[in-house]
């Protein structure tokens, strides 16, 4: 729309504090949320190749893969948002608007929890692979607050997603969790990470991916609900078998 | 214009200090100088990447037309401000370098009928000299634009000649009557007070020292300037996302060439400065323009 076109007309330069001012409330009306960069069309249609491109060229930039997922994602977020609006936890979740965030994280009392209980498991996983809920990417390119909370919800939930899936961050798990996550969502940065993710495996890994852990991974997208639904904050007790029974995730090969 | 909107800025809050503009918003000088400061710290190691990206490499033929006019002698000393990475002072150095080694064929030449003894004699005392005398300081005010610069000369290996000085183009670290030329390439448009920079120029320059500006400029003809505005405005931000990581660096670069004097504006704020024989030559229909100014 307007956002990057209309920045080809600077203010009159002589002074006119009037039209600055004007200016910069124009800017403030653009920005729905904090970070948010508004684009044009023809901007996101550069940004998602653009995008596409580098990330597969440099695997390291994850920021890339974030950048595609909220230009590509025009259909997929909203499709996404009413599945949470329809169903109560969903809808709870959308109102609360919950982050995970080792700042809201109680990792100590997680730690405390029994083996095998969705908190205890969590934590291993984090520990296990060095990750950080912290090192997600706050959406950029989403031209709508609600659908902006929508992405970064899915993309704090991912590190959840491997430990119900059971599968290490390594690549091979990676891609088994973008097929799961593919089937759920619909996003097209999980389809493409699906697709052309398997590129850098071995044969080996290849074999085992294609015979055993994609087909679960479909079957199991497919038959599990829709995995934002759930309030995984509320449920840091239950065991991950039973959350695993409750949404429809078949036990790992 | 700039000082009427100085005046009001400070009529409205003098805490808050002079008012001027970073890209589109508008800002208190300090906030500018921060706001630019952390821009090329942000964008240094992407900054070559990112020029030849975004102008399809023809910045170094805009650079090369630079160096051609300024045609350097061996024995020039010339001081490149806002020179972070290096490019001018590189060009400079071949360039001096290449017009060295011409100027020692013809000696040799001329020195055809002279003994074997006498040759080798000569030859010694210009061996050591291979730029010359010919110096050039890089000075720029951001350390790590100036840290990539040094790498880059240590991997291409000039050494000789070349030194790197951390300063404010606006107050400027060097004595009166110091240098030959005094270049400035793609960098005035990021200083927050241009007058100060350029009478900081004509400071430093010899009597009979060049100043020579290039920068991007305004486009009079419209077709093209349209085509230059999508393209910049569309695309560039783009590039600098998926190259840099750095969307908001990218979109002030466009904004502040929107923001930055035309040709002939610059011109008379060079002329301000006390230079004559003030001159501009546009490259590209003033995508780019070169100023020349003597301090006689």
């Amino acid at each position: 729309g307007r956002a990057g076109l209309s920045r080809a007309e600077p203010p009159a330069r002589d002074g006119r504090s009037g039209t600055e001012e004007e200016e910069e409330e124009e800017e403030g009306c653009y920005q729905l949320y904090p970070g948010h960069i508004p684009t044009s069309p023809l901007q996101k249609a550069l940004l998602a190749a653009g995008s596409a491109f580098m990330a597969l060229y440099d695997p390291y930039r994850h920021d890339m893969v974030a950048v595609l997922g909220e230009t590509t994602g025009c259909l997929a977020l909203p499709n996404l948002r009413d599945k949470m609006k329809h169903h109560p936890e969903g809808y709870r979740i959308l109102q609360e608007r919950p982050h995970i965030r080792f700042s809201t994280l109680n990792m100590s009392k997680l730690r405390g929890l029994p083996d095998g209980s969705l908190g205890r498991e969590y934590v291993r996983f984090l520990e296990d692979n060095k990750v950080s809920p912290d090192t997600r990417m706050p959406p950029k390119f989403v031209d709508d607050e609600e659908l902006a909370y929508v992405i970064q919800r899915y993309r704090e939930v991912h590190d959840l997603m491997h430990t119900l899936l059971g599968m290490p961050t390594n690549m091979l798990g990676e891609v088994v969790v973008k097929w799961f996550e593919a089937v759920q969502t619909g996003l097209p940065m999980c389809v493409l990470g699906a697709v052309f993710g398997p590129i850098r495996l071995s044969a080996r890994k290849l074999q085992v991916l294609a015979t055993e852990l994609v087909p679960w991974a479909i079957r199991s997208g497919r038959n599990a609900s829709c995995i934002l639904n759930v309030y995984y904050e509320q449920r840091w007790e239950q065991p991950v078998e039973s959350l695993r029974e409750e949404i429809g995730i078949f036990p790992p090969p | 214009g700039g000082a009427l909107r100085a005046l009001c800025g400070a009529g409205r809050g003098l805490a808050a200090g002079p008012e001027t503009h970073f890209g589109f918003q508008t800002v208190t000088e300090a906030e500018r100088r921060e706001k630019i400061y952390q821009v090329f710290e942000s964008v240094a190691k992407k900054y070559d990447v990112m020029n030849d990206s975004m102008t399809l490499g023809i910045h170094r033929v805009w650079k090369d037309i630079l160096m051609h006019k300024m045609n350097p002698s061996p024995g020039t000393i010339l001081l490149d401000v806002a020179g972070g990475t290096g490019d001018i002072a590189f060009r400079f150095i071949n360039y001096v370098r290449s017009a060295r080694e011409r100027q020692l064929q013809r000696k040799l030449k001329n020195h055809q009928n002279l003994s074997w003894q006498e040759i080798s004699e000569s030859y010694q005392e210009d061996k050591f000299k291979l730029l010359g005398d010919s110096q050039v300081v890089v000075c720029d005010i951001n350390k790590e634009m100036l840290k990539v610069g040094k790498q880059k000369a240590q991997h291409l290996g000039y050494s000789e000649g070349l030194s790197w000085v951390l300063g404010n183009a606006e107050e400027l670290p060097f004595d009166d009557d110091k240098f030959d030329v005094y270049t400035i390439a793609f960098g005035i448009r990021n200083v927050t007070r241009i007058d100060l920079a350029l009478e900081e120029a004509y400071r430093v320059l010899k009597p009979g020292g060049r100043f020579l500006c290039l920068e991007f400029s305004h486009v009079s003809n419209p077709l093209l300037s349209r085509l230059y505005d999508l393209y910049s405005f569309q695309v560039i931000p783009v590039l600098g996302e998926v190259i840099a990581g750095d969307w908001k660096s990218y979109q002030y670069l466009v904004e502040s060439i929107r923001r930055f004097p035309p040709q002939e504006e610059l011109k008379a704020m060079i002329e301000d400065a006390g230079f004559l024989k003030v001159d501009y030559q546009n490259l590209n229909s003033g995508i780019v323009a070169i100023h020349s100014g003597f301090k006689l």
